[in-house]
């Protein structure tokens, strides 16, 4: 039970003075998807029926190879944003919340790395 | 986690049914929310049959014909009985909006009228909006200057005065704030749609000096950034308002003042 009054428990902790850039790269990464995923299903339907060769010369070229780490990094990237909005709305538990925060964004991390190493592993 | 049940003690149940008049050829059935604080009892929900020959036209005449002629114990907030006041705010028909200017003949049906949704309820269909005066406090919804005030009044051009159209007509009813499931989920911390709006109406004063610090206090995670633009506050206003645009430009301020 509390007695703080109303006034005291809305100003809380005071404004965080952040949040901005959060909302601001939530919507930039949702932009650059568009042309992003456009250009990799015409590039996936363009090579169907292509040979193993062929889908690693294609991921392994220099444009469409920096255009797939673009595509995975923004994706990553605005799938940790949005996950992280996910549980801070709905997870009141305070540890639950800080733990479900880490595993969200280390698992986008990690997954995120090993999908640009891999396209990296074809070009080297 | 959100809770998505109410706890046992607001389970709601039948209550009490009230029969139309003999007599009464055109009737309606009001379903109306019932909580006393005193007798210990879930929520109910009463019936009662009115009359609409013998009856105003709006869902507020109906809950006060109710209240002198029926059930006396009905509690509810009322006040101008002309959408000008904010007072009747409750959820009717399962839309948030001001008894006084819901007409009888929009509801299909059965008209069914519980609080304002998410609130603590103070008795039947008077909700504790305590926290909302709060958060409106916070935001410190007066002219804020450091000029000195002049001898006559502070110039506004017509530009200038034409920005604060659409924001100075709410009338702080909390129908968009009790819709925002963003609210419901964490209004103790997101400020909500009728006080950002408020905090713009502010903020787009061309006469207030004080727009960056006001920006300041907003700029935060869960004050501002808890609009996930659902638009639940626009569809319900029954001003006709834009909680939703007026957030939107907020956000557009922030923004624009990064560089």
């Amino acid at each position: 039970m509390s007695l703080r009054s109303p006034l005291a428990r809305v100003r809380h902790l005071g404004s965080a003075r952040d949040g901005t850039n959060h909302w601001w790269a939530q919507r930039v990464t949702a932009i650059a998807l568009v042309p992003l995923v456009i250009w990799f299903v015409i590039s996936v339907i363009s090579l169907v029926g292509a040979d193993h060769a062929a889908f690693v010369a294609w991921a392994g070229s220099p444009i469409s190879g920096a255009l797939l780490v673009l595509l995975i990094a923004a994706t990553f990237h605005h799938a940790a944003l949005g996950l992280q909005v996910v549980i801070e709305d709905y997870v009141h538990h305070e540890g639950a919340k800080i733990a479900g925060l880490l595993l969200v964004k280390g698992a986008c991390l990690l997954l995120g790395v090993i999908a640009v190493l891999s396209v990296l592993s074809l070009m080297f | 986690m959100a809770e998505f049940a109410l706890p046992a003690n607001s389970k709601i149940g039948t209550g009490k049914t009230w029969p139309a008049p003999s007599g009464a050829k055109k009737t309606k059935t009001f379903k109306v929310y019932r909580w006393n604080p005193d007798d210990g009892q879930n929520p109910r929900v009463d019936s009662y049959s009115i009359d609409l020959d013998d009856c105003g036209p709006m869902v507020l005449d109906a809950l006060i014909k109710i209240k002198n002629e029926v059930d006396p114990t009905l509690t509810f907030r009322r006040s101008c009985r002309e959408g000008v006041c904010g007072s009747c705010a409750m959820n009717i028909d399962g839309v948030n909006t001001l008894a006084c200017t819901m007409n009888l003949h929009d509801v299909d049906g059965d008209v069914k009228i519980y609080p304002l949704p998410h609130q603590p309820v103070i008795k039947d269909l008077v909700p504790d909006l305590s926290g909302a005066y709060a958060q409106l406090q916070t935001i410190e919804p007066w002219l804020k200057t450091t000029t000195a005030a002049p001898e006559r009044e502070r110039p506004q051009s017509p530009e200038e005065r034409a920005k604060l159209d659409g924001l100075w007509e709410c009338i702080l009813c909390f129908s968009c704030q009790t819709s925002c499931p963003s609210y419901w989920w964490n209004g103790d911390r997101y400020l909500g749609p009728a006080i950002l709006l408020q905090a713009y109406r502010w903020i787009a004063d061309s006469r207030d000096e004080f727009t960056g610090e006001r920006l300041d206090q907003l700029e935060d995670p869960f004050r501002l950034y808890r609009c996930h633009t659902i638009m639940n506050c626009t569809r319900t206003c029954p001003k006709n308002l834009n909680p939703a645009k007026a957030i939107a430009e907020i956000k557009k301020l922030m923004v624009e003042r990064k560089g």
